[in-house]
């Protein structure tokens, strides 16, 4: 479970003070899919680095998984990352002179895996988004939809239980999109909780909740409504989402 | 991890090889010259017979004015060099093991029924003990007897290198050749050898070559020979002819011995203050007694054989190091800014401040190696030429033994240097890098 709780975060320069969150207060249940919109600049992006343990705040509370990360020194915060959250982002982000094989491997290495475990991981992640048989392309030989793929991947592989996805499917066309979708939506059905930026009106829809941020704070607010679908193998479902288009 | 660590240095290395060439070759530049200048301050302060250092003793006795000292700037050491009849006369004391009296004179060299002009070449005019006290290794044959010392016999010691050139290197023991249009008889060949310093005589330039032909000592009486060194004196004397500057109060001889042990030490040093007592009952000797034998690493020392200049270009290839990885810093962060963005991605995935920190650590860690392994091969470069300038011969230097001493404090010298200075000038940007907040990379993306 995340919960946030009067959370504040001050961007500060000589000349001005700018209040990305301001009281931010918002809990996500276990296996939630929640949807995070609003207009640019309103603390969307500061509230997932927050969420991600990628900035610190000024004031409030923040439990994740039932720790209290305000007080974790950096090594605690990069390891809860590594364990327990996985990013997804709207540039993908995969490191250009790694092939999706090495890229996937990154945060496994930072959790000392062995080597046998880690290959296991991560060719059981590529094949839950499709990409086996694209394991050793380099970033670069492969399309939007598939670097997003392993980007995804590389998010799965260390079995996180938080996904934090910022703008997945912005740089993807309409098709890639709903395939990046479908697949998402496979992996909250595995019991992974999704929490994912989104300016997609009908993407945000297929969430479970919308929360609606504005001048960093919430304006609206939708319970969450678990939806009636469990697949009898969430890996089969998602390898159908995935099959190529 | 230090394999993974590893692996990302050397494809880091690779996405930029502008920039890593540019950071590769100032660390290898700072090394280099430093690497030589330490080469030849170690060459220049070193001392190259060390394993005798506790046996072998400069010689020297305080004759000079009553009315100031022979160094102004430093009053208590007495002359370097003893007056010819000083020399002869402690010479004839039979408490040292080995003992030498000797000078450099310089002679024109000939081969009777050879094409080969005659040359004009270095001599040391020495008695025989020169040879065994100093380990001077023989290629051919030996030295002269102590008869041939003073009778003289006319008989010589050739270097390798003036062997080579008038015998073609083959064994010359046994025959003829012409010095200063006087015959000789080659009784050995020296072997390679090269002392550095020469502080067997520190008044004739201490980075020269050996000389190239030895003869007895007691051809300086029969040929009437001065030193081609410095000769001083410190009163005006009527010097008329070659006795009157034998008897004169000039200085132009050095001299060593070779003591075993204390005691022998203790009864020279006794023999030659009794030496200058009896002396002073003559009128010469008017100074406070002051007689000193010197090993040789404290006689470097006292003669400056390092000069002041050589510490403060010491200081300066320092600086210029320092300037160098200045420069690797600056080139470093740049890299390493440049890099930010997939910095931060590692962040978001897991990896700690710490771990960024090391990845980019041993990123340096292989700049910093390859860096000090091309300073190495180009500090060697730049100490050839500087032998070529300085007229070392290497051919000549053998000194293997002097040469091998100063490589080997060159080569640790400049690994700990290149490791330590190149791993302390990447110790700013890789924490730099560690400390921008991942979300700042990121957004860069």
């Amino acid at each position: 479970m995340l919960e946030m709780h009067g959370i504040s975060k001050i961007y500060r320069t000589d000349l001005i003070e700018t209040h990305a969150l301001r009281n931010f207060s918002l809990k996500v249940g276990d296996g939630e899919f929640v949807a995070v919109t609003g207009p640019s600049g309103s603390g969307k992006t500061t509230f997932m680095n927050v969420a991600g343990l990628l900035e610190s705040f000024d004031t409030g509370t923040y439990n994740l998984d039932g720790q209290d990360v305000s007080r974790l020194s950096d090594e605690q915060r990069s390891r809860l990352r590594n364990e327990k959250i996985g990013f997804i982002f709207q540039s993908f982000n995969l490191i250009p002179d790694l092939d999706i094989f090495d890229n996937v491997d990154v945060p496994l290495r930072y959790r000392g895996l062995t080597s046998k475990d880690r290959e296991q991981r991560i060719k059981s992640a590529l094949e839950v988004v499709g990409l086996s048989a694209r394991m050793h392309h380099m970033p670069s030989q492969l399309s939007g939809g598939q670097q997003q793929r392993a980007a995804i991947a590389r998010a799965l592989a260390g079995d996180p239980r938080f996904l934090l996805a910022d703008e997945p499917t912005g740089n993807v066309d309409s098709l890639m999109a709903r395939q990046v979708m479908d697949l998402l939506e496979q992996i909250n059905e595995m019991g992974t909780t999704i929490i994912m930026v989104t300016h997609d009106p009908e993407l945000a829809r297929r969430a479970h909740r919308n929360v609606h941020i504005v001048d960093g704070q919430i304006s609206d607010f939708k319970p969450f409504e678990p939806r009636d679908e469990s697949p009898a193998h969430p890996a089969a479902g998602v390898a159908m989402a995935m099959a190529p288009a | 991890m230090f394999g993974y660590y590893l692996q990302l240095a050397l494809r880091n290395l690779r996405r930029n090889p502008g920039l890593t060439a540019l950071m590769i070759g100032a660390v290898a530049l700072g090394i280099a010259v430093c690497v030589m200048t330490l080469t030849m301050y170690h060459a220049m302060s070193g001392n190259p017979i060390w394993w005798k250092n506790d046996v072998l003793y400069a010689v020297t006795m305080d004759f000079w004015d009553p009315q100031q000292p022979n160094d102004e700037k430093k009053p208590e050491l007495p002359p370097t060099q003893l007056t010819y009849r000083d020399a002869m006369a402690v010479y004839r004391s039979d408490i040292p093991a080995r003992k030498v009296i000797m000078h450099k004179a310089v002679g024109i060299l000939s081969v009777d029924g050879q094409a080969l002009k005659p040359e004009r070449v270095t001599t040391r005019v020495t008695t025989k003990d020169f040879f065994q006290m100093f380990d001077v290794p023989m290629q051919y044959g030996g030295t002269w007897t102590d008869a041939a010392d003073f009778g003289p016999e006319p008989v010589m010691v050739l270097s390798r290198k003036m062997n080579e050139k008038l015998f073609g290197g083959a064994n010359s023991v046994g025959k003829r050749i012409r010095w200063n249009d006087n015959e000789f008889r080659i009784v050995g060949v020296r072997d390679n050898w090269l002392p550095l310093p020469a502080f067997y005589d520190v008044n004739n330039g201490s980075l020269e070559d050996p000389e190239d032909v030895y003869i007895p000592f007691g051809w300086n009486v029969a040929l009437e020979l001065q030193s081609a060194g410095n000769t001083n004196g410190w009163k005006p004397e009527d010097v008329k002819n070659y006795q009157d500057f034998l008897g004169s109060e000039m200085t132009w001889i050095q001299m060593w011995v070779e003591l075993p042990d204390r005691a022998a030490h203790d009864k020279f040093k006794a023999f030659i203050d009794n030496y200058a007592m009896e002396q002073k009952k003559a009128g010469r000797y008017q100074r406070p007694l002051n007689n000193r034998l010197t090993k040789p690493d404290e006689w470097l020392k006292v003669n400056d054989v390092v000069s002041n200049d050589d510490r403060i270009l010491v200081g300066l290839a320092f600086a210029f190091l320092a300037v160098c990885l200045l420069n690797t810093v600056g080139l470093l962060l740049a890299k390493f800014l440049n890099n930010a963005p997939l910095t931060g991605v590692r962040r978001a995935l897991g990896a700690s401040r710490r771990q960024v920190f090391m990845q980019h650590l041993v990123e340096v860690g292989v700049i910093s190696t390859i860096g000090a392994l091309l300073g190495l091969a180009l500090g060697g470069l730049l100490l050839m030429g500087l032998r070529a300038l300085y007229t070392f011969d290497v051919q000549d230097a053998g000194g293997t033994q002097a040469l091998a001493h100063v490589d080997m404090t060159s080569v640790v010298t400049a690994l700990s240097l290149a490791f330590f200075a190149t791993i302390a000038a990447g110790l700013y940007p890789a924490w730099r890098i560690g400390r921008i907040p991942p979300a700042t990379y990121l957004k860069a993306q």
